[in-house]
C-alpha cells in the first residue's frame, strides 16, 4: 500500500468520526425535543421545563391575564455569578436576556422591578432585556421607591417616576406600587417617623398620590397599588381609603410561616391570614412577595425537609412554598427573585401548571411545619466543616449539632418555669460537655469572624456561638 | 451489744465522711455536711459553740467515744488494727504501757504554741480529720472519679444523662507527698500498736483525754469477778488497761468495748463510774463480730500517677496549648475566706473544699506558710457566679458561708491586663472575650490608641467593679499566658 492510500484512509476515518459526532449531536437534540412529550404522557423527568401549561390568573380590576409566577428582578445575576443585590459586580446582561427570553417563552408575563433594586441597576437591565420583545406580551411592575427623604419633595418623586419610564424604555407602567408602606422613615431633619407619618410624608403631603391617580386616568399607569411591610395601622388605613383610591392590587408578604406566625418571625409583621382576608373581602387582587421567607423556606432543616420529601420525593423544598402561595385564588401572581436559571426552571415546573394544595396540605404547611420552624430555631449547619479548623480551637460544627439535637428533641428550656426545665438543663449541659471538650466550647469564641466567610449556609457563626454561649451561661446560672 | 452499736456507728461515720470527700455533685454535703462540722478541730477553729458544747458533753458523759465513732482517722486506724487482729498472732498483740504523758502534753503544748504563733499549717498536718481528708482526696477520690467516668461513658452509650464525666488531675505535689507519708506512718502505727497515734501525738485525743478522765460512764473492771486471765490488756488497742492494778487509764480509753467482749468472766461493764474505783481482771477469748468492711481495702489502693489526659487532637481541630499559672504577687483565696490570714489561721487543710470545687479552681497551696490550704487559679476553669460550694462545705470557718448574691460583690482580687499577650496586638484580631464574659461588667473595650477611635480595641478594667472571679483570665484566647489575669487581694472587700 502506498503512502497516499494510507493518508486517504486516515482522512476517511476522520470524516466518518465527524459524521458520527454530528449525528450524536442531532440525536441528543431530538431527545431533548422529545422530553416535553414524555411529560405529557405522565413522565416526570426532572430538570426539564414543560412547554406551555403555565397557570394564569385574571385580575378582577383590569382583566389582565397574569402568569401565576411573577419574575422578581431584585436579584439579577452578575458576571461573577453572584446576585446583583449583594455585590457591586456588573450585571450579566447576557444572562438576564437569556432568562427573560426563557421566562417569556414559558409564559411568564409579569416582571417586578424597582428604581432601588440591584443597587439601582435593575430597571435599566430589565429595560434592555424586555425591549427585545413586543411590549404587549408582558406586564411591567415598578415602584415609587422614595424611601430617602431627599425624594419626598414632589419634584424629586416625579423625577423618580419619569426616570423609571426612561430606564424601562417604555411610555407606560402596567403595575405601579407605592413601595413598602408601613415602614418607618427618617425625615430630612433627622426625626424618626412612624409608619403613618412616613406614609403621609412620602405620598400624601407632597401630592404624589394624586399625581399617580392622574397618571392612571391618563393610561400611563394601568394598575395602581402598594406594597406593604410593617405597621398594620398603615395597611388598615390604606384599605379604608379603597373607595377613594380604588386600589387595583396590593402586594403583601405571604408564605406558610407568615400565615399564622408572622409575629414570631418579626414582631412588626402581621399574619398573612389577616392581610389576605382583608384583600379578599374587598376583592382586591393580591400579589405575593417573600413566598420563601427570604430563602428560609427553600433551605429547611433536615428533619423538616425530610417530612416534605416523604410526601413527594421529586418536588423541591421550595416548590411547596410556591404552591402554597399560589393556591389562594385571589392571588394574582407570586413573585420570585431568580438569580440562576435553575431557580427559574424549578419554579416553572412548579407552576406549569400549578397544582393547588389540598386543605390538608395547607394545614400541614402553615400549622405543623410552620410551628416546628418557629418553635425550634435551628442553626442551619450542615457539618460541611468548611469553617474548620477554627484558629482558636472551637469545634463549631459539634457545638451547632449538639444545639440542634437538643432543639429537635425538645430539650431547649425557655425559662426556669418550664415543665421539663430540669431535664432540659441536664441534657443540654451534660450532653454539651460530652460532645464538645470544654476548651472548644462556644464561650471560647472570640468573634474574629474568619469562619463566617467560609460558611456556605451564610450562618453568622460568631453570633450563633455567642447566642448558644449565653444560653449555656444562663442554664448554668439558672437565670433563664 | 454496746460494742455492736459502736461498730455500726463507726462504719456509718467513716462511710459518710469518706463520701463527703468523694462526692462532687453536692448531694452528700446536703445530707451529711454536718459530719464535718462536728469534727473537733474544725469546730474549734470555726468557734462553732454548738458543736464544741456537744463534744464536751459527749466526752464528759461517755468518755472518748468521739475517737471511736466520730473521728475518721480513729476509725481508719481501728480498721487497720482490726485487719491485723484477724490473724491469730495479731488478735492479742497489745500489752499495757504506761501513759507517755510527757509526749502527749508536749505535743499539745506545741500545738497551742503553733496556734499562738499563727503557724496553724503545721497543726493541720497532725489534725486527725484533715489528715484523713487528705488521704481520701488524694488516693481514693481519683479512683472514685475514674469509676464515675467509666459509668458516665456507659451512660452515654445508653443515652442517659444521669451521670457525667469529671476531670481527674493531681492538684498539689506537696499535698500528695504529705498524704502519702501520713498514710504510711499511720498504717504502720496502727498495724503494730493500735491507737498509738491517738494517745501520743493527736492533740485532739489529748484534750479529750483530759475530759474523759472525769466522764460519767466508763468501762469498769469488777475486781470481784475478774479472774486475772490477762486477756483484756492484750486486746486493748489503747494499751491502757493495767492488769496489775486492774485499772483502766480513762484518759487513753477510746471506749471501743473490745475488752468487754473478750472478758471471760463478764467482769468489765460499761456503766456509771463508781465512786470508789473498783476494777477487776478477767479474760476471755471472743471472736470479733461480723463486720463488713469492704471499704477498708479501697483505702490502701494508692494511685501514683494521675495524669489529666485531656488533649484530644482530632483532624479538623486546632491544637490548644495548655494555660500556665501566671506569677501572682498575691495568691487568690476563694470568696468567703475573708482574707488570706483568716484562711491561713483557720484552715486545717482537710481538702474538703478542694474536692468539692466543681470548676477545677481550688487546689492545695505549695507555699510553706499556707501548705496544703486552698488557693484559686484559673487555668482550668473560673470561679462560677452560681457556685458557693467551698463556702458551704468548710467546717472550720476558714471559708465562711456566703450566698450567690453576696458572692457577686466579694472582691477576692482584681484583673490585670498584659498588653503584650493580647491577641489584639499579637495577631491584630479584635477579640473582647474578656469583656463579653465579665459577670460584673467591669471590662469595657476601648481603642488601643486613645487618639484614634478606629484603632483596635483592648480591654480596660474597672478595678472597683472587678471581683476577681477569673472568667476573663480563663476565657482569654492568649496562651499559655493569658493577656488578662487576676491578682489576689490580702483582704477581701465588699464592693
Amino acid at each position: 500500500m502506498s503512502e497516499d492510500n494510507k493518508s486517504k484512509n486516515r482522512e476517511g476515518r476522520r470524516n466518518f468520526l465527524k459524521l458520527l459526532g454530528g449525528g450524536t449531536l442531532l440525536a441528543s437534540t431530538s431527545l431533548i425535543g422529545c422530553r416535553p412529550n414524555k411529560e405529557e404522557h405522565g413522565g416526570t423527568h426532572k430538570n426539564v421545563v414543560p412547554a406551555g401549561g403555565m397557570t394564569y390568573r385574571v385580575s378582577s380590576s383590569t382583566g389582565d391575564k397574569v402568569s401565576i409566577l411573577g419574575y422578581g428582578c431584585m436579584r439579577l445575576p452578575t458576571v461573577k455569578n453572584g446576585s446583583a443585590r449583594d455585590t457591586e459586580d456588573e450585571i450579566d446582561q447576557e444572562q438576564v436576556n437569556a432568562q427573560v427570553d426563557l421566562a417569556l417563552a414559558q409564559g411568564i408575563n409579569y416582571f417586578d422591578t424597582s428604581p432601588v433594586y440591584c443597587k439601582g441597576r435593575s430597571e435599566h437591565a430589565m429595560g434592555i432585556a424586555l425591549k427585545r420583545h413586543p411590549r404587549n406580551t408582558y406586564y411591567i411592575a415598578t415602584k415609587l421607591s422614595n424611601f430617602s427623604s431627599a425624594y419626598w419633595p414632589e419634584a424629586e418623586s416625579k423625577a423618580m417616576y419619569y426616570n423609571s419610564l426612561k430606564e424601562l424604555q417604555t411610555d407606560y407602567i402596567d403595575y405601579m406600587l407605592l413601595h413598602a408602606i408601613g415602614q418607618s422613615g427618617t425625615a430630612q431633619d433627622g426625626t424618626q417617623l412612624n409608619g403613618m407619618e412616613a406614609l403621609q410624608a412620602r405620598y400624601f403631603d407632597n401630592g404624589i398620590l394624586d399625581f399617580l391617580m392622574k397618571e392612571r386616568e391618563a393610561g400611563r399607569i394601568r394598575n395602581l397599588g402598594f406594597s406593604y411591610h410593617g405597621d398594620i395601622k398603615v395597611f388598615d388605613y390604606m384599605l379604608s381609603m379603597h373607595d377613594k383610591y380604588k386600589w387595583d392590587f396590593v402586594q403583601i408578604q405571604l408564605n406558610y410561616v407568615d400565615w399564622h406566625y408572622a409575629k414570631e418571625v418579626n414582631p412588626n409583621n402581621t399574619n398573612a391570614e389577616y392581610l389576605y382576608a382583608e384583600l379578599e373581602k374587598r376583592n382586591i387582587p393580591a400579589i405575593i412577595m417573600e413566598p420563601l421567607l427570604g430563602g428560609r423556606l427553600a433551605k429547611l432543616p433536615n428533619y423538616l425537609s425530610t417530612r416534605l420529601k416523604q410526601r413527594d420525593p421529586e418536588a423541591s423544598v421550595a416548590s411547596w412554598a410556591f404552591r402554597y402561595a399560589g393556591t389562594f385564588p385571589n392571588v394574582l401572581t407570586v413573585l420570585s427573585g431568580m438569580t440562576y436559571m435553575e431557580h427559574l426552571q424549578d419554579n416553572l415546573r412548579t407552576y406549569s401548571p400549578l397544582i393547588p394544595l389540598t386543605e390538608e396540605e395547607l394545614s400541614f404547611l402553615h400549622d405543623e411545619t410552620a410551628r416546628l420552624m418557629i418553635e425550634y430555631p435551628l442553626v442551619p449547619c450542615t457539618r460541611c466543616q468548611y469553617c474548620m479548623p477554627c484558629e482558636f480551637g472551637i469545634d463549631i460544627p459539634s457545638i451547632f449539632s449538639h444545639y440542634n439535637k437538643c432543639v429537635t428533641e425538645g430539650y431547649i428550656a425557655k425559662n426556669t418555669q418550664d415543665e421539663n426545665y430540669r431535664k432540659a438543663r441536664q441534657v443540654f449541659l451534660v450532653g454539651y460537655d460530652r460532645s464538645v471538650p470544654k476548651l472548644r466550647q462556644a464561650d471560647h469564641c472570640i468573634g474574629c469572624g474568619q469562619c463566617t466567610f467560609a460558611c456556605p449556609q451564610g450562618i453568622k457563626i460568631p453570633e450563633e456561638l455567642h447566642r448558644i454561649g449565653d444560653y449555656v451561661e444562663k442554664l448554668k446560672r439558672e437565670s433563664l | 451489744m454496746v460494742k455492736r452499736i459502736r461498730v455500726i456507728l463507726a462504719i456509718l461515720a467513716i462511710l459518710s465522711l469518706t463520701l463527703l470527700f468523694l462526692d462532687f455533685t453536692g448531694t452528700a454535703h446536703f445530707w451529711l455536711g454536718w459530719m464535718a462540722k462536728i469534727q473537733f478541730l474544725p469546730a474549734l477553729l470555726a468557734l462553732n459553740v454548738v458543736s464544741l458544747l456537744f463534744l464536751l458533753l459527749l466526752t464528759l458523759l461517755f468518755g472518748r467515744v468521739y475517737c471511736s465513732i466520730i473521728c475518721p482517722l480513729g476509725i481508719f486506724q481501728d480498721i487497720v488494727s482490726w485487719i491485723h487482729g484477724l490473724s491469730k498472732r495479731g488478735r492479742f498483740r497489745f500489752s499495757f504501757t504506761p501513759a507517755k504523758s510527757w509526749l502527749r502534753y508536749t505535743m499539745l503544748g506545741v500545738t497551742l504554741l503553733l496556734f499562738v504563733l499563727g503557724l496553724q499549717t503545721w497543726v493541720g498536718i497532725i489534725d486527725p480529720y484533715a489528715a484523713y481528708g487528705r488521704m481520701v482526696a488524694t488516693f481514693v477520690s481519683p479512683l472514685y472519679r475514674w469509676a464515675n467516668n467509666f459509668l458516665a461513658d456507659w451512660a452515654e452509650k445508653m443515652d442517659s444523662y444521669a451521670i457525667y464525666s469529671v476531670d481527674v488531675w493531681i492538684k498539689g505535689g506537696a499535698t500528695f507527698v504529705i498524704a502519702l507519708l501520713t498514710l504510711v506512718v499511720l498504717a504502720i502505727l496502727s498495724w503494730k500498736s493500735g491507737r498509738a497515734y491517738c494517745n501520743t501525738i493527736c492533740p485532739v485525743g489529748t484534750i479529750l483525754g483530759l475530759l474523759s478522765k472525769h466522764s460519767l460512764f466508763v468501762p469498769v473492771i469488777d475486781k470481784e469477778k475478774c479472774i486475772g486471765c490477762g486477756l483484756c490488756p492484750r486486746r486493748c488497742k489503747s494499751s491502757c488497761i493495767n492488769p496489775a492494778e486492774r485499772k483502766i487509764d480513762y484518759s487513753r480509753c477510746v471506749v471501743c468495748m473490745d475488752c468487754m467482749e473478750v472478758c471471760k468472766g463478764k467482769a468489765i461493764s460499761y456503766r456509771r463510774r463508781p465512786t470508789k474505783a473498783t476494777s477487776s481482771e478477767k479474760s476471755g477469748e471472743v471472736d470479733m463480730g461480723r463486720r463488713s468492711m469492704l471499704t477498708a481495702s479501697a483505702l490502701f489502693i494508692a494511685s501514683s500517677s494521675v495524669k489529666a489526659a485531656k488533649k484530644h487532637v482530632d483532624g479538623g481541630l486546632a491544637y490548644i496549648e495548655d494555660k500556665q499559672i501566671p506569677n501572682r504577687q498575691t495568691p487568690i483565696v476563694p470568696p468567703g475566706a475573708l482574707s488570706i490570714n483568716n484562711l491561713a489561721l483557720r484552715c486545717t487543710a482537710c481538702q474538703l473544699c478542694i474536692s468539692a470545687c466543681p470548676s477545677q479552681v481550688l487546689r492545695p497551696s505549695s507555699d510553706l506558710s499556707r501548705l496544703m490550704k486552698p488557693e484559686s487559679s484559673y487555668e482550668r476553669g473560673y470561679c462560677r457566679p452560681e457556685c458557693t460550694r467551698c463556702s458551704s462545705v468548710c467546717p472550720t470557718g476558714a471559708i465562711q458561708p456566703i450566698t450567690k448574691e453576696e458572692k457577686s460583690s466579694i472582691q477576692v482580687g482584681h484583673a490585670v491586663f498584659i498588653k503584650n499577650n493580647c491577641i489584639a496586638f499579637t495577631k491584630g484580631v479584635l477579640c473582647g472575650n474578656c469583656a463579653r464574659h465579665c459577670p460584673t461588667g467591669a471590662i469595657t473595650m476601648v481603642p488601643s490608641d486613645p487618639k484614634d477611635e478606629s484603632s483596635i480595641k483592648i480591654p480596660a478594667i474597672d478595678e472597683e467593679r472587678c471581683i476577681g472571679c477569673g472568667a476573663c483570665e480563663n476565657l482569654c484566647p492568649a496562651r499559655p499566658f493569658s493577656a488578662i489575669y487576676v491578682e489576689g487581694h490580702q483582704v477581701h472587700k465588699i464592693i
